[in-house]
């Protein structure tokens, strides 16, 4: 961007706006409808597990499902419980779904395709993530209702438990990286020849399982144990409130499944750099790499039964916990002792 | 300065959008949707009947004791961020420097183990 001084300048600013405008929505508005086919997966595995039939009568194979509840959503009545704190009621589902749409600012598709290229991307992202907390805890506090108040909790206390053992697997990732520039880490992944799910392994399956606890899916949906807690704090929610908490988790969800291919299976790099896997474009390898990691999401919410409280605090910090700590040591530890750290 | 913005005003673009079409959910369903309160509906969920009383309610220590777990660790890998990407630059003296700090918290770790801080029965 040149130094302008002539009245020109507001026009350029102006133009960089529109570009900048452009560039989100073209984040944006592909991941909310793919979304629509997401929830509708998520639904057709977990009835396929179940030899159900699940969502079929929508459109072709039941395809236009979500949209058709998304459409029921906006009708329906929004109730605002009269005991409950309005502005923070609203606040809520708002913070939740803002910080989970905020994270995909930084996320690259593809060798400069990111919104926001900022060399502190992964900085922001954590930053980011863990603010959707607010949201969760907010909700509980300002329904003024039993069920919520002990989900937001409940909620808040698993959420930030697991938080730490991600922020650990992203210190060992990054000890092989050298930047915190999200871009960097699949440079990182193809200048090394080999993805990071090989030598970090363990780390790999501990952000697996922290990402399900993080985004409160199921086997970890103890926030929303519906046989206890009804639904969490998502209870004294209707209308286009809940549908906004509801975004947001699978917003989130795929945050982090695509995360995971960033870090772990090279992003947008094909397996091998060889002819046939060479002709499918970056951004394809990413799409594929994630829905396979949501795939995996799905079939856990289907085939795994509900962790009980104390389980799921026992796993975050004593098994976790220390473990990832421990790698991060060993990763630092090898990489000095050969020299390998990225200078 | 002008670097500085060209790089995170995307990004408060991009809130800005999430922003306005989160609102923009919440504003639809306020003009389209049907609105007719009364006591009943507007009542703490609470298995049929009247909430006994408030619900803002002593709740257990224990998250709090997590609550202030989480500061602690998470100042701690706020704080390995830099020195995990700075590894290259600082070497064996920096890799000891940090395995002390983290060898101090994990005393302290120890102690809250051994204390029961982690433990929910």
């Amino acid at each position: 961007m040149e130094q302008n001084t002539t009245p020109d300048s507001l026009g350029h600013y102006g133009y960089q706006l529109v570009i900048m405008v452009a560039q989100s929505l073209a984040v944006i508005v592909p991941v909310l409808v793919s979304l629509a086919f997401i929830l509708y997966a998520d639904r057709k595995i977990w009835a396929a597990v179940m030899l159900r039939k699940g969502p079929n009568v929508v459109g072709p194979f039941g395809l236009f499902q979500s949209f058709a509840d998304f459409i029921k959503f906006v009708f329906k009545e929004m109730i605002v419980p009269a005991g409950s704190n309005k502005v923070v009621f609203f606040l809520a589902p708002m913070i939740s779904f803002v910080t989970a749409v905020g994270a995909w600012a930084v996320v690259p598709f593809n060798p400069h395709w990111v919104v926001a290229d900022i060399n502190v991307g992964i900085l922001y992202l954590f930053a980011v993530s863990s603010l959707g907390v607010y949201g969760i805890i907010m909700a509980g506090w300002a329904s003024n209702s039993k069920y919520p108040f002990l989900g937001g909790l409940r909620s808040a206390a698993q959420m930030v438990s697991y938080e730490v053992s991600i922020g650990l697997v992203l210190v060992a990732v990054l000890l092989c990286v050298g930047s915190l520039n999200i871009s960097d880490i699949v440079y990182a992944q193809e200048k090394m020849g080999v993805w990071f799910i090989i030598p970090h392994f363990p780390m790999f399956v501990i952000f697996f399982v922290s990402a399900l606890a993080e985004t409160n899916r199921p086997p970890f949906d103890l926030p929303e144990a519906e046989s206890e807690l009804v639904a969490g704090h998502m209870v004294e929610y209707s209308s286009t409130a809940y549908l906004l908490f509801m975004i947001g988790e699978y917003f989130a969800i795929v945050l982090m499944c695509v995360m995971m291919s960033i870090l772990f299976l090279g992003g947008w790099l094909p397996p091998l750099k060889i002819m046939p896997f060479t002709l499918i474009p970056g951004p394809l390898w990413l799409i594929g790499k994630a829905l396979f990691i949501f795939f995996l999401f799905a079939m856990v919410k289907a085939m795994v039964p509900r962790y009980r409280y104390d389980q799921l605090m026992r796993l975050g910090w004593k098994v976790f916990l220390p473990f990832s700590l421990f790698w991060v040591v060993l990763t630092a530890g090898v990489l000095t002792a050969f020299d390998l750290a990225p200078k | 300065m002008d670097e500085l913005l060209r790089e995170y005003m995307p990004i408060l673009v991009f809130l800005a959008i999430a922003v306005a079409l989160g609102a923009g959910f919440l504003i639809a369903a306020l003009v389209a949707a049907p609105s007719a309160p009364d006591a009943e509906k507007n009542s703490a969920y609470e298995c049929g009947f009247g909430a006994f009383d408030d619900a803002r309610r002593q709740f257990d220590v224990r998250f709090y004791l997590v609550s202030i777990l989480f500061i602690i660790f998470d100042l701690e890998v706020a704080f390995c961020f830099p020195w995990a990407v700075a590894l290259g630059q600082i070497g064996v003296f920096g890799f000891w420097s940090m395995t002390v700090f983290l060898g101090v918290l994990t005393v302290g770790f120890i102690y809250e183990w051994k204390n029961g801080a982690l433990e929910w029965e």
